[in-house]
């Protein structure tokens, strides 16, 4: 592997742990705030790319400026996280909080497969893609490469903005730090006055939205087909885990590893590439059973 | 069966109260007469009676973890593995009987649920579920990858087998099968009504109450939940290996997590009170899947979906507690009216 194909290796898993991370960190907030594993997560992944290819040829055929689909992605991805998200969570995840997890997750999985056959129904079986924005964007060189400047740039920018948006917004904001103390203990912050319902529903909402995002970035640079939901899901949950569930830092350090260690793997090992985020996952769960940088918790007897 | 001795195990309290048994015995019966006694007039039904019988024993399977507490988002990776296993045997060993390759692919299934088992048991709840899902997609991964060993996404072909060594056309051969499916679930049914009885079966229905209570008790809750384990792996294999043969190919696809999730689905819908009640899941699925198929073309899993949504939250216990809630009811009511004491 000469220095070449290394670099080109970093800045493939760079771009495709940024991606990973807008994903993750959605199911991570969701599950840190509500202690629910969101299956349906996936579905606002796939729905946020195909709303935004289909956006995107609408910018195409009234031959607008490609660059306004940077103004769009964001937008494409508020509209499905609140107006999905919104739906999902006051119409039955607010129902489950208290139940068996063993229901909260069939729960969120018949969403899954009701969002699955949506998208069949109203984008149908044809592959989906926009690419305008990836093209107008043009291509930069680095140390002698080309490489496009959505995915050296914009991906890996949107993530970090995000990251720090989040950090930010929980740790400085009121909302945030009433997000931060749902997170820790729902009754007592009920006792506190905050109103844990809102939280909750901001929390699903702006969870949706970043899964969205994600997916609408995504669709810039892969061809979207019916099922990828299903993929985003489980390499979510593998980044989320291998973290320790509820860690923002984590999923940030987590998608990165897992996105280095696919980029690699396509140029030493490609038999591997699809298994090594699981391969991940596993090897971190065997030495670290709660994640990578999980807290130490109370246990409740 | 012993009404006596039957005391916690049970989501809903009274279970203890004998007459919910002949009901439950009288259902299985039902069941087992209607899957022999249908497809002599509806000769098609036959294919779907096979793998209703097939995933019901598969939600068996699964509803032993739930009764822990548990739920798997990858036990249908057992029965791709059982299914694949099954399909080297059939291609290596040409003519092996029918009887042989189910063995064959339940014991497989069982030592690979033993090896996975043996470090995936020291995890619950969301940790459990993905480390099993993950590892199903390793092996769907796998796979679909290694096309020279594995046929690639196309799948390897079963060839038909001898059942009891006797060669049957395929007619003839998708009876036998159906009726050996049917006894197998049967005699299993009532081997993990047993299960569920006995010493090592209550354990596991106290790990979800409240395991701490239970290591203090001074039992393994890692051996009660392991025997468990490999014992929900086997019967998926079983059902691999009976899906395997009927259909008489085996692809990924077997071993995708959204049929582990339908696995867990219909455990759930049939209720996890009694075995029966993953027959009455599977039947209702299969049915559920065969005409929302037929007649709404491209929403079967939307119904499915709703289904599934309208039992979480109107029936958490599934068919058989609804059923068990009204026997219950009925009882109640008697006793008021001084029927018995």
């Amino acid at each position: 592997m000469d220095s070449q194909t290394v670099l080109l290796a970093v800045l493939d898993g760079l771009s495709y742990g940024a991606l990973l991370f807008l994903v993750a960190v959605g199911i991570t907030i969701i599950f840190g705030v509500m202690n629910i594993v969101n299956m349906a997560h996936g579905s606002m992944f796939a729905i946020g790319g195909y709303l935004a290819a289909t956006v995107g040829g609408w910018l195409l055929a009234a031959s607008l400026s490609p660059y306004w689909a940077a103004v769009l992605l964001p937008v494409v991805a508020v509209v499905v996280g609140v107006v999905l998200g919104g739906l999902l969570e006051s119409l039955l995840i607010r129902r489950i909080y208290g139940k068996d997890p063993v229901l909260q997750l069939l729960v969120t999985f018949a969403a899954f497969m009701i969002f699955e056959d949506l998208q069949r129904l109203v984008w149908g079986g044809q592959p989906y893609s926009s690419s305008e924005l990836v093209s107008a964007l043009g291509v930069i060189d680095v140390l002698g490469i080309s490489y496009t400047t959505y995915q050296l740039l914009v991906v890996p920018g949107t993530a970090l903005l995000v990251f720090f948006a989040l950090r930010l917004a929980l740790r400085r904001t009121l909302v945030g730090k009433q997000v931060m103390a749902v997170a820790h203990h729902r009754e007592v912050s009920t006792t506190l006055g905050i109103n844990v319902r809102r939280v909750c529903l901001f929390t699903f909402m702006a969870g949706s939205a970043l899964g969205a995002l994600g997916g609408a970035m995504s669709v810039q640079t892969t061809s979207w087909v019916l099922g990828i939901g299903a993929e985003m899901i489980v390499l979510s949950f593998a980044v989320a885990a291998t973290a320790g569930l509820g860690q923002i830092e984590g999923a940030l350090v987590a998608a990165v590893l897992i996105g280095l260690a696919r980029s690699f793997s396509v140029y030493l090992l490609p038999e591997l590439e699809v298994l090594m985020p699981y391969i991940i996952m596993t090897l971190v769960l065997l030495f670290r059973p709660q994640g990578l940088f999980s807290v130490a918790q109370a246990r409740r007897v | 069966m012993r009404s006596a001795s039957m005391q916690t195990a049970s989501p809903l309290d009274a279970s203890k109260k004998a007459p919910r048994l002949p009901l439950f015995l009288a259902i299985s019966g039902a069941l087992a007469l209607l899957a022999v006694l249908l497809p002599q007039a509806l000769p098609w039904i036959k294919t779907p009676f096979i793998f209703s019988t097939a995933f019901g024993i598969a939600a068996l399977g699964v509803a032993i973890l739930v009764r822990a507490g548990q739920v798997s988002f990858g036990h249908a990776m057992y029965m791709c593995l059982a299914g694949y296993f099954v399909a080297y045997l059939s291609r290596w060993a040409g003519g092996l009987d029918a009887i042989l390759l189910l063995l064959g692919g339940t014991g497989f299934a069982a030592l690979c649920g033993l090896v996975i088992g043996s470090f995936v048991v020291r995890y619950r709840t969301i940790f459990f579920g993905m480390l099993n899902l993950a590892l199903s997609m390793v092996l769907f991964a796998v796979l679909g990858k290694f096309y020279h060993y594995t046929g690639g996404t196309d799948g390897m072909r079963v060839n038909r087998a001898a059942i009891f060594g006797v060669r049957l056309d395929r007619d003839g051969f998708e009876s036998a099968l159906l009726y050996l499916s049917v006894a197998l679930a049967m005699l299993i049914g009532y081997a993990v009504h047993r299960y569920f009885r006995s010493a090592a079966g209550e354990a596991l229905a106290a790990m979800k109450t409240n395991e701490t209570r239970l290591e203090y008790v001074g039992i393994s809750t890692y051996r009660v939940f392991l025997t468990g384990y490999v014992l929900s792996a086997a019967l998926c294999g079983l059902a691999g290996a009976i899906f395997a043969i009927s259909q008489g190919l085996v692809t990924p696809e077997m071993g995708y997590w959204v049929r582990s999730g339908e696995i867990v689905f219909i455990s759930i819908l049939g209720g996890v009170i009694h075995p029966v009640g993953a027959f009455i899941g599977s039947l209702i699925f299969e049915f559920v899947k065969l005409y929302a198929a037929a007649y709404l073309t491209g929403a079967w899993q939307m119904t499915l979906g709703t289904v599934l949504l309208v039992m979480v939250f109107f029936a958490p216990d599934g068919v058989a507690g609804l059923l068990a809630r009204r026997i219950l009811a009925q009882e109640g009511q008697e006793r008021k009216a001084g029927g018995r004491p």
